[in-house]
């Protein structure tokens, strides 16, 4: 069980790897290539709007088919490319089998074709900016019909196209990863002792396996109505316009929850070991991630309220909209709860950590208005919208991600992320994500509409917020800026020496078997040189009576 | 590989499943969600504009698509005596049985070359109107699984049944595995055949 007895080729061990830990890495690597390519796709867009159309010059950077295509891709690349993959294929990959105590994923060899497939994916995604003369999709990362089916050129081939690929990528990855948390828990690792990111990972696949193939076969349909002619979507030839828009959030609102949940599960776990207490309502909180990820297949339509679907329709799905806001609640709670009387450690990822609490608050109940039929009429389509929902995902989602990686660096690597560097990316991005999220929402409640190239400049009701969009610009660049110490810390942490004073596997000193069991950098393929048994809950810190402050799992 | 996984072959107790077969029915479940949005956007579009779907309906080949329907279940039972020779032991029953199985599936996609031949020659293609939208859409998806289904099973007939000698044990389960999806594909016809061609 323990490390490989034969030496492996050099692509068997790191390309068409079968080891979840490098396959892990691989996903992360590839998605953290992806979010830096969305987040400058979208600097092109924000110095459009900054300084090109607001100073009258009217010397655009960009066309306003290549602002489309830029804001379509920003979206598809960011959501399908960078965070889903982030949180799920890296985190989920790397963490599931040494949180569960297994040797690797159960289908190890189905763990790479995942792999492999999203690789192709993204590729295509790429290739369709490199068509020559002609742009990538650019019909919103939405695609509805029928400007997606009547837009020209082959982006939007390339974006179905690549969205199959995508699509049959995380079938696989979420299979594997329900059947390794159901099939291999170690021996005495039962439902109630399971970290809540194991819970959050589990829901989350299930989201993924059954929400997708709508897509999937809107997809279907979609193609054929651009290559062979036929009118699914086509109101002339008996079509419905709004079966692709319905088939569409059928996936897409349940993917918000594959975006906030393994992110409330990173959260969760980094809160509990830097608090040194048990999670306050760790039941409560399981039990509310099932019922989040149950309602989030009954409340898509919220996101078409203005589509004439009718009052009877926009009365159900106002009422499950207000309904799933409440486990959502729960979660958040829970974990504010967990703070009280606890000795707070505010390292680095700590901190990442307990801003996404705030964060994502403000990003849920600014959500909560757009939930509502009524208020929906006014700020639908406005940039409250994308204020909202980049709260939820960029200081909310992001902010754990780079939780996760300060806080796991050390598990992959072995060596801890420099702190001062650490602390000066987190208190930046913190401001620059606010400076750019936060005017979103006075913008968006004078009415000020998304998707424009010139960024409301001939709005008369605009006029007085369209000082906001160089601040929110500027922001922007800070942002990107604060990332460079990221990506310099991260490069220069990994190819630094190993410091003698990091000998310890367990420097956060956790309980769960991923930093208790294994080495840290862990072994080769197969994990664990000993095959733990669990004989309590993830969360024993300061237990009474015990001599160290944290209880790990498999300590009997 | 070198390292094993756990309950790869034998059942875990607490879940009563093997790894494969979780992950077999988990696979289904997506799908049924693949063809449940297929139905349902049929059901949309036809109480949308019904008439294309009434006229086109009346111009399908039922009796070609009974004939289909019976193959498709025959195959099914003979991959039931197929496994079951496997739990038996029997080795060449399990070659006599997954012999008609591949038999059948193949059979019906000739069958089904002549009907789909029949319509496109006639003009009938998916661009015509709707109803052969949704015609080609879902039998031609069905058709495809089909053809998934035949080449896994033509593997596990000639191929893979070297696995026999060294660990039958989970050779009959990937036998299970498989003959779960086939029957799987199956369901999916006796659903397509009467939304479609019946009512």
């Amino acid at each position: 069980m323990s490390q490989d007895s034969h030496k492996e080729s050099f692509i068997s061990k790191y390309i068409f790897s079968i080891d979840h830990k490098w396959i892990g890495i691989q996903y992360g690597i590839t998605s953290l290539f992806f979010l830096l390519f969305g987040f400058i796709l979208m600097m092109i867009m924000r110095y459009q709007l900054a300084y090109n159309v607001n100073t009258g010059l009217e010397q655009d950077l960009i066309s306003p088919d290549m602002y489309n295509a830029l804001g379509a891709m920003h979206g598809t690349i960011m959501v399908f490319l960078g965070v889903v993959p982030m949180v799920v294929g890296a985190f989920g990959n790397y963490l599931v089998p040494l949180q569960v105590g297994a040797p690797d994923m159960a289908f190890p060899k189905l763990n790479m074709a995942s792999y492999w497939l999203y690789f192709v994916g993204g590729v295509i995604m790429l290739a369709s900016f490199f068509v020559p003369d002609q742009l990538p999709a650019h019909s919103g990362w939405t695609s509805y019909v029928p400007l997606a089916t009547l837009s020209s050129g082959p982006g939007q081939t390339f974006w179905l196209c690549g969205m199959f690929f995508l699509i049959a990528s995380s079938l696989l990855g979420s299979t594997n990863i329900i059947v390794t948390i159901v099939q291999l828990r170690v021996e005495g690792l039962t439902w109630m002792r399971l970290p809540f990111f194991i819970w959050t990972q589990l829901v989350t696949s299930f989201l993924l396996l059954l929400a997708f193939p709508p897509l999937q076969a809107a997809a279907i349909f979609q193609l054929c109505d651009r290559l062979i002619g036929t009118g699914f979507f086509d109101p002339y030839a008996g079509g419905s316009v709004l079966l692709y828009q319905h088939l569409f959030w059928f996936l897409a609102h349940p993917e918000v929850y594959v975006l906030i949940l393994p992110a409330l599960g990173i959260v969760a776990e980094i809160i509990a070991n830097n608090i040194r207490k048990p999670l306050w309502g760790y039941k409560s909180m399981v039990y509310s991630s099932i019922w989040l990820g149950f309602m989030s297949f009954i409340v898509w339509a919220h996101h078409m309220f203005l589509t004439g679907m009718g009052t009877t329709m926009s009365s159900f799905f106002m009422i499950t909209t207000m309904i799933i806001s409440i486990p959502s609640v729960v979660i958040l709670s829970a974990l504010f709860l967990s703070l009280w009387g606890g000795k707070i450690r505010f390292n680095t990822p700590m901190l990442f950590a307990l801003s996404f609490l705030p964060m994502f608050g403000i990003g849920g109940l600014t959500g909560l208005p757009l939930g509502l039929a009524t208020a929906d009429i006014h700020l639908h389509d406005t940039y409250y919208v994308i204020g909202h929902f980049h709260y939820v995902v960029a200081p909310g989602t992001i902010f754990a991600i780079f939780a996760g990686i300060y806080f796991w660096f050390p598990k992959i690597s072995g060596k801890t992320m420099n702190e001062t560097l650490g602390k000066l990316h987190f208190w930046g991005s913190l401001v620059c994500m606010n400076g750019i999220f936060m005017p979103m929402f006075l913008q968006g409640l004078t009415g000020l509409s998304r998707r424009m190239a010139n960024g409301g400049y001939d709005y008369a009701h605009a006029k007085d917020v369209l000082y906001l969009n160089e601040i929110m610009s500027i922001s922007a660049f800070a942002l990107f800026a604060f990332q460079l110490l990221f990506i310099f810390n991260f490069f220069w942490t990994l190819f630094r020496k190993r410091y003698e004073t990091e000998t310890d596997t367990n420097p956060w000193q956790s309980t769960t078997i991923d930093w208790t069991d294994t080495t840290s950098p862990p072994l080769g393929h197969g994990n664990f040189d000993v095959i733990p048994t669990v004989y309590r809950g993830a969360y024993e810190y300061s237990v009474e009576g015990h001599n160290k402050d944290y209880y790990p799992q498999t300590e009997e | 590989m070198d390292i094993e996984i756990p309950y790869n072959v034998e059942e875990r107790k607490d879940t009563g499943l093997y790894n494969s077969k979780l992950g077999i029915w988990l696979f289904l479940a997506s799908e049924i969600m693949l063809f449940g949005a297929l139905f349902s956007s049929y059901i949309i579009l036809r109480s949308g504009d019904p008439l294309p779907f009434l006229t086109g309906q009346a111009k399908l080949n039922v009796p070609l698509a009974t004939l289909n329907t019976a193959v498709l279940i025959l195959s099914s039972v003979t991959f039931v005596m197929s496994w079951v020779s496997l739990k038996l032991k029997d080795i060449s029953k399990f070659k006599f049985y997954m012999g008609i199985t591949l038999l059948c599936s193949v059979l019906f996609l000739v069958i089904k070359y002549f009907e789909y031949e029949s319509k496109l020659s006639n003009g009938y293609t998916p661009s015509y109107n709707n109803f052969y939208a949704v015609y080609f859409t879902i039998t031609g998806l069905h058709a495809i699984h089909i053809i998934g289904g035949i080449i896994v099973n033509a593997y596990f007939w000639i191929p893979g049944l070297k696995m026999w000698k060294t660990e039958p044990e989970r050779f009959t389960n990937r036998i299970e595995v498989a003959g779960l999806y086939w029957h799987f594909v199956d369901l999916v016809w006796i659903f397509v055949f009467p939304s479609i061609y019946l009512l």
